[in-house]
This record gives structure tokens, sequence and C-alpha cells, in this order.
């Protein structure tokens, strides 16, 4: 009477678990050595991060190869530190939205702003507040160089876990409802699993963004303070400072490295381990695989140790079950009263609109003290200078990597070879090769306002080609072997074949890369290579110079105009390419 | 076995139950009206209507899922304890990152029970079910009818004294279902399960049939219960029997009584004139009824039962289809049976294009939305309308989901009968293409 589903899949997990006996001995003590190295780097990692600030100027950052890897580890340390106060952020922010109307008023548009905000720009202001927050001591410059990455990680990751809890399906929500799960379960057994797909892959997304800031906000100068706190990110600017190419490159291999590592240490695991979150109910063909994830499940140890770190949890949750189960009347909760509702609505608004009136005033005298109505309107021109570069670059990059990726995305053997490189390269951070671009620039006396202007996608134009190649592979195949059997070729194939079919993933792609583009002109309008100083006038190279010079109210001013750029940016343009792609060129 | 007199209290009484969805003002959708509804002990009771009956809002009540609007769903104190419910899904409602042990487990875990306890009870039920060797299987590796065993071991390892079925068997092809049916029922009859009485929604006349001991019978748009059918053939039920057969098409006929519908609307769909909410159905389907039913044997009149049986349709997929034949005069349901008007015979016989006029008259003149439209376009000098502007006289009367249905509908309609076209791209309305 029992049909399998004609899924040879289907027998694995039997075969899996009795597997158990049979596994390799080296798989253990392999496992076993790997995440004792990882112990130990961290806590020497975070040993020196609570040094007080003076051991920072006993200690320059030098060129000394030998201090690499441990510069290295503290630039790694700064990135999964960030991640995890982005995951806190996103676990309770985005709950919290999800949870109540009146917060979602205001967070919703709140992270979508945030999103498009020039995060570097934000530089100044953190770095005075964490320096006076913690006074003497290296932490507060971590907790600013922290805080740059988390502000380039946190509002994508909250906006796809706020998705995936407002898109939980009906029936496992009435399955939970219906057993009574208390909060924290329906959390751990309903929400986070359903959500954990999507906000890994904006964890990746995140994590490429911060390897960029990372490198960024390493060496700040605001003001008269400078600041070099030990990671790649000093050593390249120390590199840059003395000319040193040799420096250089040795940096950008570092970089290489580390990100090679964190792929395959971290994100290949994670992204296999995802999968079985996946919620479609077929077995999929292609399952992502990672050979540090099968070696971590086959090793004996990691089960049992996985299993003792659970038992104070099940003790836990033993114990509180003994207590009487308190059942909270959820659904038969009496409804608040309408006039009592109304009366909270109003004064909800009321307090809204009192703080943003505040805040309004707020920057009005800010502003108004220190800018004039001229400043408002030169810095519009200099944004009108970015958005062309932004605007022509990105066009051109979509020229070179459209007909690129799709080559490569209808021929699966390629495909799959050069996805992850494509990957990689998007993750790599880009401000890390300005230096070879600059020194070029300098010895061929090119000019910068142009030739400055390419470094703005060099970063950025990866995320092109990448979903360019995924929306190629994802071509049907009966309807390449239709274009086939009529014919189809040139234009006509291109105009209704290629282009419709990628124009989806083509939007998410060149989003994201202008996106990034208009938050690399921070460092790319304004660049230098020893004492040589090339500067692209634009809206970047005006936030760079006032950060540079500690002058917050023009800070303030470029930030919030870039903002206001790159948000009638995407209303205008991406967003209604992104609807006609929902609405008419999804494939079933 | 049925036979027992009820002497103790019933295991749940739903009282005067009455919903409404949709907002506080203005449109709502009333999908249940004053229903009652007792469950005894060891019984399984069937809820049976159409899609839009409110039958699942009854049931999902009773689950604690919804409070209704009005009225009350008392669980009448009895000498073992409290009553306690546990539900089955149509879509089967599995964590697809649980294997089928742990979702067996998680109603367990959610009441606290230890987890060697657990570990046990789930295996057992999991053992009475069928499912042995699959317990480390993820959802995503089982066949639909293997995911369904899992739904109900989940539902009974918690040892709910009802158990609620939502159209269980309705996402399984015919085969897995009959399969899963019998042994339910052979389990049930044996007295394997613990539960006292069984409750399932079901649109599938014969499976009513076949598997309950009474039978609530909806009307739909409001939902209320319109008769109840005491099924009184022996277990195992054979579905060749005459008599089986007898009480299936009695039940047709008692679905398709006109005076089902309430007085205070102008066809069988909810609402009136342009409010009328109106089902997508093909007008490909709509010809191929009409042709089926104009041929040999049926000659102009057919019994909805032998239609369904023959062209393995549900009950639930005909009725729309016959229902929007009845709404262009082109059929009538009398006594489960469905009539073809004269017109329709004319169709039958017509070429294409033919065809596509008489379509179009009995649009414009039975189907107000259209008319509307229509008129809308012909007044307008550049005949042309935006689409946005009728979805919003729609969401006057009914819900927005609703009147993108409806709207769609009608466009697909008026596309076939050439009445007036429709540009995607534009979400406008226009004559131009339509001559």
């Amino acid at each position: 009477m029992v049909f399998l589903s004609g899924d040879l899949k289907a027998t694995r997990p039997i075969a899996r678990f009795l597997n158990t006996g049979t596994v390799p001995k080296w798989a253990d003590l392999v496992a076993f050595l790997l995440l004792a190295a990882c112990a130990v780097l961290v806590v020497r990692g975070a040993e020196d991060m609570s040094q007080p600030l003076a051991a920072l100027h006993a200690t320059p950052v030098t060129l000394d190869p030998a201090r690499l890897p441990e510069y290295a580890l503290r630039t790694t340390l700064r990135m999964f530190l960030a991640l995890g106060a982005s995951l806190i952020f996103t676990f309770t922010v985005a709950t919290l939205a999800a949870k109540s109307r009146k917060a979602e008023l205001l967070i919703v548009p709140a992270l979508d702003i945030l999103q498009s905000v020039p995060v570097l720009g934000f530089l100044t202001f953190t770095v005075t507040f964490f320096m006076g927050l913690f006074p003497g001591r290296q932490l507060g410059v971590e907790c600013a160089a922290i805080f740059a990455i988390f502000t380039s990680q946190a509002w994508n990751m909250a906006f796809s876990f706020y998705q995936s809890l407002r898109t939980i399906p009906a029936d496992l929500d009435e399955v939970s409802r219906q057993f009574g799960f208390s909060p924290w379960r329906r959390f751990t057994r309903l929400e986070l699993p359903f959500a954990t797909p999507s906000l890994v892959w904006n964890v990746m997304m995140s994590m490429s963004g911060g390897w960029f800031f990372v490198v960024a906000s390493e060496a700040i100068t605001v003001g008269d303070t400078t600041v070099t706190l030990p990671g790649i990110g000093s050593w390249l600017s120390v590199a840059i400072a003395r000319q040193d190419m040799k420096a250089v490159a040795v940096g950008v291999g570092a970089m290489a490295v580390i990100i090679v590592l964190y792929d395959q240490l971290v994100f290949r695991p994670v992204v296999a381990w995802a999968d079985k979150f996946r919620f479609e109910q077929t077995a999929s063909q292609q399952r992502p695989a990672s050979w540090l994830y099968d070696l971590l499940r086959r090793a004996a140890w990691t089960r049992s140790l996985s299993q003792t770190l659970a038992k104070p949890l099940t003790g836990l949750s033993r114990a509180t079950a003994a207590l009487p189960p308190v059942r909270l009347p959820a659904v038969r909760l009496p409804k608040p009263h309408p006039a009592l509702g109304r009366v909270m609505d109003l004064l909800w608004l009321t307090l809204v609109a009192v703080t943003l009136a505040g805040g309004v005033w707020l920057l009005w005298s800010f502003l108004s003290a220190r800018l004039t109505f001229g400043d408002v309107g030169e810095v519009s021109l200099l944004g009108l200078a970015t958005l062309l570069r932004v605007v022509v670059l990105i066009a051109l990059a979509s020229l070179i990597w459209v007909p690129i990726g799709v080559w490569i995305g209808l021929r699966p053997a390629w495909a799959e070879r050069l996805q992850p490189i494509a990957q990689f390269l998007a993750a790599f951070p880009a401000n890390v090769m300005f230096p070879f671009a600059v020194a070029t620039i300098v010895a061929l006396r090119l000019n910068p306002n142009i030739w400055l202007s390419p470094l703005m996608v060099f970063g950025t134009q990866w995320y092109i080609l990448f979903n360019v190649i995924a929306g190629a592979s994802a071509i049907p195949s009966d309807l390449k072997e239709a274009a086939g059997m009529f014919g189809l070729k040139g234009w006509q194939w291109w105009r209704q074949v290629a282009i419709p079919g990628i124009f989806p993933y083509y939007v998410t792609g060149a989003l994201t890369a202008s996106g990034g583009s208009w938050n690399a002109s921070i460092v790319a309008e304004a660049v230098s290579w020893g004492h040589e100083h090339l500067e692209a006038a634009g809206l970047g190279s005006y936030i760079a110079k006032a950060t540079a010079a500690g002058d917050s109210a023009r800070v303030a001013l470029g930030v919030a105009v870039m903002s206001v750029f790159v948000i009638a940016f995407n209303r205008t343009l991406w967003r209604p390419m992104y609807r006609y792609a929902e609405r008419r060129l999804r494939l079933a | 076995m049925t036979c027992m007199t009820p002497v103790q209290a019933p295991l749940v009484e739903a009282k005067a139950v009455r919903h409404l969805y949709g907002k506080a003002e203005g449109a709502n959708l009333l999908v249940l009206d004053n229903v009652d509804l007792t469950l005894n002990e060891n019984e399984i009771v069937g809820l049976l209507g159409r899609s839009g009956s409110g039958k699942s809002t009854l049931l999902r009540s009773i689950a604690g899922l919804i409070k209704p609007t009005a009225g009350q769903i008392v669980f009448p104190p009895r000498p073992e304890g409290p009553t306690t419910v546990s539900m089955v899904f149509q879509s089967f409602a599995l964590f697809p990152w649980l294997t089928v042990l742990q979702n067996v487990e998680v109603g367990l875990e959610a009441k606290g029970v230890r987890p060697d306890q657990r570990r046990k009870r789930a295996l057992a039920a999991i053992d009475l079910i069928g499912l042995d060797g699959f317990e480390n299987a993820y959802p995503k590796e089982l066949s639909g009818g293997m995911r369904q065993r899992v739904g109900l071991a989940r539902a009974l390892v918690v040892d709910p004294s009802i158990l609620l079925m939502d159209e269980p068997f309705s996402a399984l092809d015919v085969l897995t279902a009959e399969t899963l049916r019998t042994d339910l029922l052979d389990l049930w009859s044996e007295g394997r399960m613990p539960i006292k009485s069984i409750l399932m929604v079901t649109h599938n006349i014969e499976e009513a049939v076949l598997m309950c001991d009474r039978i609530l019978v909806f009307s739909s748009n409001p939902g209320r219960v319109v008769s109840t059918i005491k099924v009184d053939l022996p277990q195992p039920r054979n579905r060749q029997d005459p008599a089986f057969r007898d009480l299936v098409e009695r039940i047709y006929a008692q679905m398709t009584r006109p005076d089902q519908a309430p007085a205070a609307r102008d066809g069988v769909f909810p609402g009136m004139g342009l409010g009328m909410v109106l089902p997508r159905v093909s007008t490909n389907v709509m010809a191929g009824l009409i042709e089926t039913v104009h041929a040999d044997p049926f000659d102009g009149r057919a019994p909805m039962s032998d239609l369904a049986q023959d062209l393995q349709y549900e009950a639930d997929e005909l009725f729309p289809i016959a229902e929007t034949l009845q709404l262009l005069r082109l059929a009538e349901m009398r006594e489960g049976d469905l009539v073809l008007t004269p017109t329709a015979r004319r169709y039958a016989e017509a070429d294409v294009d033919a065809r596509k006029s008489i379509f179009a008259q009995q649009l414009l003149a039975h189907v107000p939305l259209a008319a509307h439209v229509r008129r809308v376009l012909d007044d307008r000098p550049s005949h042309m309308a935006p689409a946005s502007r009728f979805r919003d006289e729609l969401e006057d009367f009914m819900s927005s989901d609703y009147a993108d249905q409806t709207l769609r509908a009608v466009t697909n309609w008026s596309r076939y009968a050439e009445a007036f076209s429709y540009d995607e791209g534009a979400d406008r309305f226009s004559l131009e293409d339509a001559v």
C-alpha cells in the first residue's frame, strides 16, 4: 500500500541515519581542529580590541607581512561582530514591524530610506559619538567601524525578515495556533525557519557590501582626529600613503584569501544547511553543496556536542513545562472599543507628528546656521554630475555584461564554473583595487573627471553579471527549443526570448549595482596616491572632503541630497521597471 | 455504529453561529448565517457544500482559529475531562524543515510533554498510520498521500476528542485518496484511534456518502444548513450499490434546488446586479459542457451526478460552470438535472462566428457588469475606459479579491464574445479591436 514518490532521494535520510557508524575517524579530528582553531582566533582578536587607545599610537600599523594575518583576523572579526549586531537588529525591529501595525507605519518607510542612504557619510557622526562613549579606549573607534559596517548590512536583512514574517503560509500559521505554540516556539519553529533562506541570501549580499565598508572605515580621518585601526583597510591606506605598490598587492592578496576562506568556511556550509528550510514541497534537483557542512554533519562528535549544548535548553523547556500551562486567551481577547481604538490611533499620529515637527525644526536650526541656499544649489549641481556618472556607467556596464552574461547563462557548463567567480568578484571590496587605477591615472596624466568614474562601478558591475547569468540559465529549455525550431535569430531572438527572460534578474542586478555605485562615489571621486590627490567634481567628493574637514553640516547636506537623489532614482526608474517585470515577465 | 442513542452530553455544540467577512462598514460578505450543529460521540459528520458556503469557517470556529461574529461554540462538560480538538488540513500544513517524526512531535512539544514520552507516543502514532520507516524523511521527500498520513498522525498523537478534517483528501489523486479513506475508515471502525468523533468538511458528495453517518448540506452565499441527511448504509459501503447511487443523486438534487437561494437575489451568485460575484469559468469549458449535454445520450437534459462522473469533475467544479450557464440563460438546473435552453441548443449547432454572436447577446443581456462596461465604452467619444474605474465600482460591493476575480471573468467572456477588448499593459477597456 506504500508507494514511493519515485524519487531516489527519498531513501537518503535513512541511509544517512544508518551511516553514523561508518564515518571515517579522520573526519572527527579534522573538524575538531578546525573549530578549535577558530575559537582561539576569536579570543585573540577580542583581547586585542579592548586595549587602550594609546596602544594604537605605541604600535602603529606597519607594513610588516608577518602582521598581516593578524590584521586580516581583526578585519574579519569586525565583519562578524557587525553581522551579529545586524541579526539582533533584524530580529527585534523587523518582528516589531510585522506584529504591530503602528510600528510598521514608521519602520517600513524608514528601512526603505535607510537602504538608499550612503552609509559612508555617517562615519563623521558615528566616530565622534562612539569615541565620546568610550573615551581613551580603542573600543570606541572599533565600535564606530563596526557601526559603519552595521549600517551597510542591517536594512536589507531586516526588510527581508519583515517580508517573510508577513508571508507566513496561512495553513502553518493555523497549525501553530491550533497547537497553542508559545511566542518563542512560534519564532523558533515557524517564523525563523521560514525566513531563513531569504535571510541567508540577504546576509550574503550584506557581507559583500560590508567588506567594502570595513576597508573604508578602518582608517578614519575626521577633522583633526586620525585613527588607523589594525586591519587590512589600514594596511592599504598606509601602503597608499607610502606609494608602496608591493604592499598594496600583498594587501589585495590577503583580502582575496580571506574572502575565499569565509566563503568556504562560513557561507557554503550555511547555504547548504539553509537549503532544508526552503519552503517547497518537492525535492529540488540541485542542492547547494559544501564540503565543510558534510564534514561537520558526518563527524559523530559534532552531533553529540550539539546534543550536549541543547541539553540546558531542553531542561529549561522541561522546567517551564512542569509549570501549569498558561494558556493566553489570544483569540478571545476582547476587541478594544472602536472609539478607544480611534483615540489611540489619534494619539499615536499626534505623537509622530510632534516628533516629526521637532525633527524638522532641529534640522533647520542646525543647517540654516551654517549653510545658505547657495550651498544647496551647489550640492544639487554636484549631485547631477554624480547622477550622470552613475547612469552612463550602469548603461555601459549593462552593454558589456548583459551579452556576456546571457552567453554564459545559456551554457550550463560555463555558468556553473563562472557563476561563483562573478559572485566572488561582487563580494571583493573594489576599493582595495583603487590604488592600481589611481597610480595609472597619475602616471598617464588622465582627466580625473572622466577616468575616476569607472571606479564607481568597478565593484558593483558584477551584480549585473551574476544576476544576468542566473536569469539566462533560468530560461526554460522548452522556450529555447521553440525559439530554435522557429529559427529565431538576431535582434528578434534578443527582443522576444533573451531580454524578457533575463529582465527581472537584470533589474535586480542593476538596482543593486546603481545603489552600490552611489555609495562608492564617496570613496571613488576623491582618491589619493601618496601625496597626489585626484578629485572628480561630484557629490561623492563633496561628502569626502567635508568629512575630512570635519564639517558636519556639509556632510549632512551632502548625505541628505544624495539620499534624495537615490530615492528619486529608485522610485522613478527601478521600481516601475521592477513592477513591470513582476507583472508581465514572470515565467509561470 | 451510530445506533447508540447518545445518553451523554454532546461533544460540541455550535449555536446560532454567524460570521461576516469584510470591512466593518459597508460591503460585508455573510458566509455563515445562523448555523446550528451538534456533534455526538461516536459519529462521523460531514459538512457538505460548495466553496463559499462557510463550512470551513464553521470548522475553524470549532477549532478555535476563528471567532465567529455572533453565536457560540460550546463544549459541554463531560465526565472524562475537557473536550479537545485537533485538525487535519487540506494542504497538509507540514513544516518542511522538520522531519516526519519532528512534525508529529510538534504538538506534544507545545503541550510540554517530556521528550521520552513524546518520542514514544509519536512513534506509536506513526506506526498506527502506516508511516514506519519514514521517521527521518522530510515532507518534500514524500508523496502527497504519505504527507497527509503525517498530517493525520500529527493530529492524532495529541489524543483529541474530536478530529477535524478540512477537505483532507481533495489535494490527492483519486487512487491515493481512496486508499487513505479506506485506511482511515478501517482504523475508525476497529476503534484503534483515540478519538470520539470526526467532523469533516468536503465538497465531494460521494466522499461524504462513503464516510459519514450524518451529512449537513450547506447552501452557499450565505452559508446555511439546508438539510441534514442520515446515512444508514452499513460500512463498508459500495459506490455501485443502488442505494448508494440513489442517495448521491438525492443530494445533488438538494444542492440544486431553486428554493435554496434566498429571495433577495436575482441569480445564483452572491450579490445583485453589478455587485454579483462571478466565478472565472473558461468559455471553452462552457462550450464543452453545452456540447456534452446537447449530444447523446443526454439530448439536452443531464443529471448532474452523471455529468460529474462522466467528466471527472467534482461537484464543486461542476456547479460554477452550470451556474454560469444558468446566469447566461443557456441552461437551467431542475431537480438535480442540467437542462439546456433552446438558445443553448442553437449554440451547440452553430459555427464559430455564430456561437460568438449568440454568446455576446446572452452576455450583454444577462451579465449586468458586461452591459455596463459596454455602455460606458459606447458613450465615450474615445471608446476607451480604464479598468480601474470598474474595479473601484465593484469594490463598493465586494472585497478587492472578488472584484478582481469578477472583472477578470467578465473580461475573458467579453474577449471571446468580441463585445469589447482589454489592454493588459494599459489596464484599459476599449472597443477598438472588438469589431
